[in-house]
């Protein structure tokens, strides 16, 4: 049976199915970010002393992995873009680059975990780390996930593109959409855990 | 697809669609650059969080209009993105309810 509304729109909706499912995975994304968002305003307030992030996380570390991020959803929608304009060779260049970038951003995060560890920072030292823990290493479980997305569109996922090139093209845009609500997320969390 | 997005697909909207990621690329990169530097000026705290979140609104709006194309999008999805706003927002709100001691927290 094929799956229907890949392509063509839902005239109710006036979107393809995975357009509007995607949207609604997002939605719950917000959610779940967004209580963890509240559990930081609600730790922070109540606290009687917090430290500003700069004088324990690495800022230049942060702003470089900042840049990375914002650089991989640009190369994430002009991965889209050269779908649109057929050309798939460009596609295949801009989606590997998300993806490595996506790379870049965990092999930096993983030397600022370690610096942690080293140091003897751990999530049970203080609610400052427990937080940043807890808010970076699920965001970083999203950029592992779109990542794989990412990758198997690039691959395997691919050979759509020959049979249904439209179908593969939505599959991207959706495929995006992700990531840059990851990017989002990252312009979001930066400030509030290391700037202020 | 409708003749909308058809008119969208076409290869000269997309050239379009192209300068603008590149100016919001840009943009962002600008902004990024401005939060640092701004941190670094050490401003009390209630002055340096609104400055901060004023610029990450900034950020944020860029992405999801642009690379994210709301700014053209259909009406169910901003139906559901109002929805997710206003319980996103309740959610924000539900700390500060501890400090007025609300009959819902303790009895």
């Amino acid at each position: 049976m094929e799956i229907p509304y890949t392509v063509e729109v839902r005239r109710d909706t006036g979107l393809t199915n995975g357009k509007i499912g995607i949207w609604l995975f997002l939605a719950s994304e917000v959610m779940l970010f967004g209580a963890l968002f509240a559990s930081y305003i609600l730790i922070r307030t109540g606290s009687p002393t917090w430290p500003r992030g700069d004088s324990i996380l690495n800022v230049p570390l942060a702003t470089f992995n900042t840049i990375v991020l914002i650089s991989s959803s640009v190369t994430m929608v002009m991965a889209w873009a050269s779908l649109k304009r057929n050309r798939f060779g460009t596609f295949r260049i801009y989606l590997g680059s998300t993806v490595l970038l996506g790379g870049v951003f965990l092999v930096v995060k993983y030397f600022e975990y370690s610096h942690k560890f080293e140091n003897g920072l751990f999530p049970s030292t203080n609610n400052f780390l427990a937080l940043y823990f807890t808010l970076t290493g699920l965001h970083m479980l999203h950029v592992i996930g779109g990542m794989v997305v990412n990758a198997y569109f690039w691959g395997p996922g691919a050979k759509l593109w020959k049979t249904n090139p439209e179908w593969f093209a939505n599959r991207v845009e959706n495929s995006g959409l992700f990531w840059h609500f990851v990017d989002l997320v990252w312009i979001f969390l930066f400030p509030t855990l290391y700037l202020l | 697809m409708t003749s909308t997005d058809h008119a969208v697909d076409h290869a000269a909207d997309i050239d379009r669609h192209v300068k603008i990621y590149v100016t919001v690329f840009v943009a962002l990169m600008a902004l990024t650059i401005i939060t640092v530097a701004i941190s670094r000026l050490h401003l009390p705290v209630p002055e340096a969080v609104t400055i901060a979140l004023i610029v990450a609104v900034i950020k944020g709006s860029l992405v999801a209009c642009f690379f994210m194309h709301l700014i053209s999008e259909k009406k169910l999805i901003y139906a559901v993105l109002a929805l997710t706003v206003a319980f996103f927002v309740a959610l924000l709100f539900l700390p500060t309810l501890t400090h007025f001691n609300g009959f819902w927290i303790h009895g």
